[in-house]
C-alpha cells in the first residue's frame, strides 16, 4: 500500500517525477481547493453580516451610538 | 578546498545554514513581541526578560552537551548504544574556529576535520536556534505567574535535552524511530512543536492558572491581550523567521544518486530529495489554509487568526517537502478547525489556564500533524535505503508508525519530563511567584525603585526652584 508514486530512492533519479502522493487525483484536488475557497467567503460574509446587524441592534438602543461617538477609551464605549 | 567545486559546495552549504540562523532571530524578537503584547502592563518587563534570557542559558548548555545528544543519542540509549560525536564533545578542537586539516587533537582524522572545519558552527547554530525556538514555545502560557528562573531550568531541559534527544531519534538520517517506526517529520510538527506542546501542559497543570482566571463555579474569564495589534504583529515576525527554520531543515545540495551517476538535489534532514521551490508552495498554502479556517472558528478574532496561520503552517510541515500545495491547504485548514475547539474544550474540562493557546497551537497541531502525514504518506520510504547502503529496507510511512511517534513526542519526551520537573521545581518552591506579587505584578521591584527615584528627582528639582539665584 503506497499512496506514493513510487516505492523507494533508487534508481534514476529523473525517472520519479511527481514526489507528491495522489498523483492522478490533481483536478479533484482542484475542485475542492475552489470548494474551500468559495466556501469560505460565503461562509465568512454571512457571519459578518449576522455580526453587524446585531451590532446596529445594539448602537440603536439608548444613547448608544451617541456614547460609542463620543468616547475615545474602549471602556467607555460600553 | 583545493578544488574550486568542492569549496564551492562546502562555502555555500556553510553561508545557507549562516543566512537561516539570521532569518530565525526574527522568531524571537516575534516571541518577545508577542508575549509583551499578551500580558498586562505590570508584567511587560519581566515577560520580555522571561524571553530574551532563553537564549544565553540554552545557548551555553547546548554548547555544552545538547549538540553531543544530536549525535549520541541515534540509537536509542539506554536501549540502544551511544554513538560517537568527536566533534561534538565541548572540549573538541572541531567546536571552535578552524582551518580543516590535520587535527591536533587524537580521535579525530582529516576526513572529520573536512567536514566539520567549516560546517560545525553553522549547524551547531541552525539546532540552537531550533532548540531556542522549541524552548520559548513555552513561555507565553506560563506568563504572569511563573517564576523566571523555574521557567529558565524548563527551556534548558526542552532546549538542551528532550528536544534534542527526540531529535536524534527521529529527525537524524540514523535516527532509530525512522529505521523502525518509518517515523517522517521534515519540518518538525513532533519533534518540535509536539513536543513542546507536551512539556506545556504538564507545566500548566503544575503551574496552575492565573488568579482570576476560573469563576467560583469553573467558567473561564477571559484575559484578553493589553495590546492586540504588538500581538498580531508578534506573530507575524514568528511567521518570517519561520522561513529561515524551514530552510535550515533541508541540506541545501547533497548527491541523491544512489551507485553510479550523479544528481544533486536539496534534500531533507533524512536526505531525501526535495526542493525549496515545493517547500515554499506548501509552506504559503499551509499557512493560508490555517489562516482562513481560524478567521471562521474564531469569528474574526486578530489574535486565533494569526495564530491558526501559525498552527496550520506546523500541522502540515510533518509532510510539506512531499504533499501537494493543495493537501498542504487541506491538511492545515482541518486541523486548525481541529485544534481550536479542543483548546476551549480543555480550557473548560480540566480549567486549563494557556495564556496564548501554545497547547493547542504547537502540542495539538504537531500531534495531528504527525498522524496526518502517515494516512497522506502511507506507503512512501522513510529512508534513502540504497544511497545509505542499508542492508534490509528500512520501515515505511505508516499512520501507526506516525501515531506511535507522535505520542512518543508529546507524551514520552514532552508531557511527563515537564511534569516531573515542574513537580520538583514546586516541591521546593521555586516554580510560581507569590500571590501579593502576582497581584501587584512581576514588575513591581522595577516600578517601585523607578518611581523612588522619580519622588527623590521631583523633590530636589522642587527644592532647588525655591532657594534664591546666586548673587551676580
Amino acid at each position: 500500500m503506497t499512496t506514493g508514486n513510487f516505492t523507494d530512492w533508487s534508481g534514476n533519479m529523473l525517472d520519479i517525477g511527481p514526489l507528491y502522493p495522489f498523483v492522478g487525483w490533481e483536478g479533484f484536488m482542484v475542485l475542492l481547493a475552489f470548494i474551500a475557497w468559495i466556501g469560505w467567503h460565503v461562509l465568512q460574509i454571512r457571519a459578518e453580516t449576522r455580526q453587524l446587524d446585531d451590532e446596529v441592534r445594539l448602537l440603536r438602543q439608548g444613547g448608544n451610538l451617541e456614547k460609542a461617538v463620543e468616547a475615545e477609551s474602549p471602556v467607555e464605549r460600553f | 578546498m583545493s578544488d574550486l567545486p568542492t569549496a564551492l559546495n562546502v562555502l555555500f552549504t556553510e553561508f545557507y545554514y549562516w543566512i537561516t540562523v539570521v532569518i530565525m532571530f526574527l522568531i524571537h524578537v516575534g516571541f518577545c513581541t508577542y508575549e509583551v503584547g499578551v500580558s498586562r502592563r505590570k508584567n511587560h518587563l519581566t515577560t520580555l526578560l522571561k524571553n530574551t534570557m532563553v537564549i544565553p542559558v540554552v545557548t551555553i548548555t547546548f554548547y555544552l552537551f545538547g549538540w553531543w545528544l544530536y549525535s549520541a543519542m541515534v540509537n536509542g540509549w539506554p536501549i540502544g548504544e551511544i554513538a560517537a560525536a568527536p566533534f561534538a564533545t565541548p572540549w573538541s578542537e572541531l567546536m571552535a574556529a578552524h582551518m580543516g586539516g590535520k587535527p591536533a587533537s587524537a580521535g579525530l582524522t582529516e576526513a572529520d576535520t573536512a567536514l566539520w572545519a567549516r560546517l560545525n558552527g553553522v549547524f551547531w547554530a541552525a539546532f540552537l536556534l531550533f532548540s531556542w525556538t522549541t524552548a520559548s514555545i513555552v513561555s507565553g502560557s506560563i506568563i504572569e505567574r511563573m517564576r523566571s528562573g523555574a521557567f529558565w531550568l524548563v527551556a534548558v531541559m526542552l532546549g538542551s535535552v528532550t528536544w534534542i534527544t527526540d531529535a536524534a531519534w527521529g529527525w537524524h538520517p540514523s535516527g532509530w524511530m525512522v529505521r523502525y517506526l518509518g517515523y517522517h517529520d521534515a519540518y518538525a510538527s513532533g519533534v518540535v512543536h509536539a513536543i513542546a506542546g507536551g512539556t506545556c501542559l504538564a507545566v500548566l497543570i503544575v503551574l496552575g492558572p492565573r488568579l482570576g482566571k476560573f469563576k467560583a463555579d469553573g467558567t473561564p474569564r477571559n484575559i484578553p491581550p493589553q495590546n492586540p495589534w504588538l500581538v498580531c504583529i508578534g506573530l507575524f515576525l514568528i511567521y518570517t523567521g519561520f522561513w529561515g527554520f524551514y530552510a535550515a531543515c533541508n541540506i541545501p545540495i547533497y548527491d541523491v544518486q544512489a551507485g553510479d551517476g550523479v544528481f544533486y538535489s536539496a534534500t531533507n534532514i533524512y536526505l531525501q530529495p526535495t526542493t525549496l521551490s515545493a517547500i515554499t508552495f506548501n509552506f504559503i498554502m499551509a499557512l493560508s489554509g490555517g489562516l482562513m479556517a481560524a478567521y471562521l472558528m474564531s469569528k474574526g478574532d486578530p489574535f486565533w487568526t494569526f495564530s491558526g496561520g501559525l498552527a496550520g503552517i506546523i500541522a502540515a510541515s510533518a509532510g510539506n517537502d512531499l504533499y501537494h500545495p493543495i493537501q498542504a491547504f487541506l491538511i492545515a485548514a482541518i486541523i486548525v478547525a481541529i485544534i481550536y475547539r479542543m483548546h476551549y474544550w480543555v480550557e473548560r474540562r480540566f480549567k486549563i489556564d494557556d495564556a496564548v493557546g501554545a497547547v493547542a497551537v504547537h502540542g495539538y497541531a504537531g500531534f495531528l500533524g504527525v498522524v496526518a502525514a502517515g494516512f497522506a504518506l502511507w506507503g512512501y520510504p522513510s529512508s534513502p535505503d540504497a544511497l545509505l547502503g542499508h542492508e534490509q529496507p528500512w520501515a515505511v510511512v505508516t499512520p501507526w508508525g506516525q501515531f506511535i511517534g507522535a505520542v512518543i513526542m508529546f507524551w514520552v519526551l514532552g508531557f511527563i519530563p515537564g511534569y516531573v520537573l515542574a513537580s520538583i521545581l514546586k516541591m521546593f518552591g521555586l516554580l510560581r511567584v507569590p500571590r501579593e506579587v502576582e497581584l501587584a505584578g512581576l514588575d513591581y521591584h522595577s516600578q517601585a525603585s523607578v518611581l523612588e527615584a522619580d519622588r527623590e528627582i521631583i523633590a530636589v528639582t522642587v527644592e532647588a526652584g525655591r532657594r534664591p539665584a546666586p548673587a551676580e
